[in-house]
C-alpha cells in the first residue's frame, strides 16, 4: 500500500484562512509533509504567515529554506517572491519570473512534487481567484497520486477550485473540514 | 541507470552533451529547477522531448546560445530584499570604512539589478571612489546587459519602493533617466566597475575580495556543487571578509559553515572568521 509522504497545498485569495482551517486538526505522527504555495505579496513580511498557522496547527511550521530536508510531519511555506520547488527528499528555491504572475506558483510546486513524488504525493486546491495549479494537479494525477479540491461552494473565491475541477483531473471535491479527514486518513497508510 | 524515468534519462543526456560539447557544466544543477527551464526552452523551440533539444543544441550553436541566457537571467528587483540592504549598510559597511581599499565581488551579477543597488548603496554612503566592484556571469551577454545599466521603465515602480523602503538618502529617479520605455542608469555609478565572465562551476579564484554578494544564484545548483563554490568563495575572501547570501540560502549544509561567523543571521551576511 502506497505511503504517502508529501502533501501540495495552493490557494490564493482567501487561501490563508482556508489554510488555517486545514492545518488545524492534522494529526501529528502523520506519514506525509505539506508544503504550501500562498500567492502573496512579494514583500509580505516573513514571519507574520508562519505565526498565524502555527497558532492553529500542532505541527511544526516553516518557511522552507533553499534545500531544506523534506521531513514528515511538518508543514513548509514557499517563501515570498520565490518559487517553491521539490526534489527527491529535499526542496529547492528558484527566483524564475513569475509563472501566470505569481511567485510562488502553485504549478511550480505541484509539478516539481509530481515528477519527485509520484503516486506518493497528494495535491491540494484551495479557495482561489485564478486558475494557478490546474497543470499542477494534471501532472500529480497523471503521476498516480490523490488530487482533492476545496468545494468551490464553500470557497471564498471558487475560481482557482473550479478551474482545477473543469480539468477532469481531481479526485474528490469537499469541504474544509473533510480536506482534513481525508489527509489524516491518508496519512496513517 | 536501470528503473529511471525517461524524461530523467533525457535530461542527464542532455547535460552530458552540453558539457561535452561546448564545456558548460550544468550537471550539479538543481533539476527541479533545470528541468523546468529545459522545458521552456524546448516548448519555444516547437520541439516536443529534451532529446529533441540535445539534438537542437549540439547542432545548432544559436540555440545553445539562447539557452544559456535561459539558464542566466534571474528576475530579480533592485533593492529586493530592503531590510538585506539595510543590514548590509549599517553593519558592513562600517566595516569596509576602515580598509583603504575595498573589493566587492557580485558573482551571478545576470542584468545587473544589484550590481546597481550596490553601487547606489556605496555611493550613498561615500565609499565608492575607494571601491572597485567586479561584476561577473556565466553569461557574457548578459554581463554586457548588466553594463549597458538598461532596465525597463515599467519597473522602476517597483525598484523605487523598494529603494525607499530601505531607507535610501536622495530620490531614486536622480539615478537615471528615461530613454523611451527604459531607463538608462547613472554611468558613473559603475564607471570604476569590472565586468567579466567568470563560470562559477569551472573557474578559478581571481582576486581577494572584502566583501563577496552573491544572493538567489547557488539556489540553482545541487549541494555538491553549492559546496565547491563555498569553497572557491571561501578561497576568494580576504581575512574577515563578509559574505552575502540570499534570505533563503544558508551555509549550515556547507564544509565550510564553521568558518564563518554570523554577522546578520536573518539577512545571512557571514563574516570569514577562519
Amino acid at each position: 500500500m502506497t505511503s504517502f509522504r508529501l502533501v501540495v497545498v495552493g490557494g490564493s485569495w482567501g487561501g490563508l484562512d482556508a489554510l488555517g482551517k486545514v492545518v488545524a486538526l492534522l494529526e501529528e505522527g502523520c506519514s506525509f509533509a505539506l508544503a504550501v504555495a500562498l500567492h502573496r505579496a512579494a514583500n509580505s513580511p516573513e514571519g507574520a504567515l508562519v505565526s498565524y498557522l502555527q497558532a492553529r496547527c500542532s505541527l511544526p511550521v516553516s518557511e522552507a529554506e533553499d534545500k531544506d530536508a523534506i521531513e514528515p510531519g511538518r508543514v513548509y511555506l514557499a517563501p515570498a517572491d520565490y518559487h517553491l520547488l521539490v526534489e527527491p527528499g529535499r526542496f529547492a528555491l528558484s527566483i524564475d519570473a513569475p509563472v501566470q504572475y505569481s511567485r510562488p506558483s502553485i504549478d511550480v510546486l505541484f509539478e516539481s512534487a509530481a515528477d519527485a513524488y509520484a503516486d506518493e504525493s497528494v495535491a491540494v486546491i484551495l479557495t482561489g481567484s485564478n486558475d494557478d495549479g490546474c497543470r499542477g494537479i494534471r501532472q500529480v494525477k497523471r503521476r498516480g497520486g490523490v488530487t482533492l479540491a476545496q468545494d468551490p461552494l464553500t470557497a471564498v473565491r471558487r475560481e482557482m477550485p473550479e478551474a482545477a475541477i473543469a480539468t477532469g483531473a481531481v479526485d474528490q471535491v469537499l469541504p474544509l473540514d473533510r480536506i482534513t479527514e481525508v489527509l489524516n486518513d491518508l496519512g496513517r497508510s | 541507470m536501470p528503473g529511471e524515468d525517461l524524461e530523467a534519462l533525457e535530461l542527464r543526456l542532455l547535460l552530458d552533451a552540453i558539457y561535452h560539447h561546448y564545456g558548460y557544466d550544468f550537471r550539479e544543477y538543481a533539476r527541479a529547477s533545470i528541468k523546468r527551464r529545459m522545458w521552456r526552452r524546448m516548448m519555444e523551440e516547437g520541439l516536443a522531448t529534451l532529446s529533441g533539444l540535445q539534438e537542437r543544441v549540439l547542432h545548432d550553436s544559436a540555440c545553445m546560445e539562447r539557452l544559456l541566457l535561459d539558464l542566466s537571467i534571474n528576475v530579480t528587483s533592485m533593492f529586493r530584499d530592503p531590510t538585506f540592504y539595510a543590514a548590509l549598510r549599517d553593519k558592513v559597511v562600517p566595516l569596509l570604512r576602515t580598509y583603504p581599499f575595498v573589493r566587492i565581488w557580485n558573482p551571478g551579477c545576470s542584468t545587473g539589478e544589484e550590481t546597481y543597488s550596490l553601487a547606489i548603496l556605496l555611493r550613498e554612503e561615500g565609499l565608492d571612489g575607494r571601491t572597485r566592484i567586479y561584476a561577473t556571469d556565466i553569461n557574457g551577454t548578459v554581463v554586457q546587459r548588466a553594463k549597458e545599466g538598461l532596465f525597463p521603465l515599467e519597473r522602476m515602480q517597483e525598484f523605487t519602493q523598494n529603494y525607499l523602503r530601505y531607507g535610501g538618502r536622495c530620490s531614486f529617479s536622480d539615478y537615471y533617466k528615461v530613454y523611451g520605455d527604459r531607463a538608462r542608469f547613472d554611468p558613473t555609478l559603475l564607471e570604476n566597475a569590472v565586468f567579466a565572465q567568470h563560470n562559477l562551476v569551472s573557474d578559478a579564484s581571481f582576486n581577494e575580495f572584502n566583501l563577496i554578494m552573491c544572493r538567489n544564484v547557488m539556489i540553482y545548483f545541487d549541494r555538491a556543487l553549492q559546496d565547491k563554490v563555498h569553497g572557491l568563495f571561501h578561497r576568494s575572501l580576504a581575512r574577515s571578509g563578509i559574505l552575502a547570501l540570499g534570505h533563503k540560502e544558508s551555509i549550515r549544509f556547507t564544509s565550510h559553515a564553521d568558518a564563518y561567523a554570523e554577522i546578520d543571521g536573518h539577512e545571512k551576511v557571514y563574516r570569514r572568521i577562519l
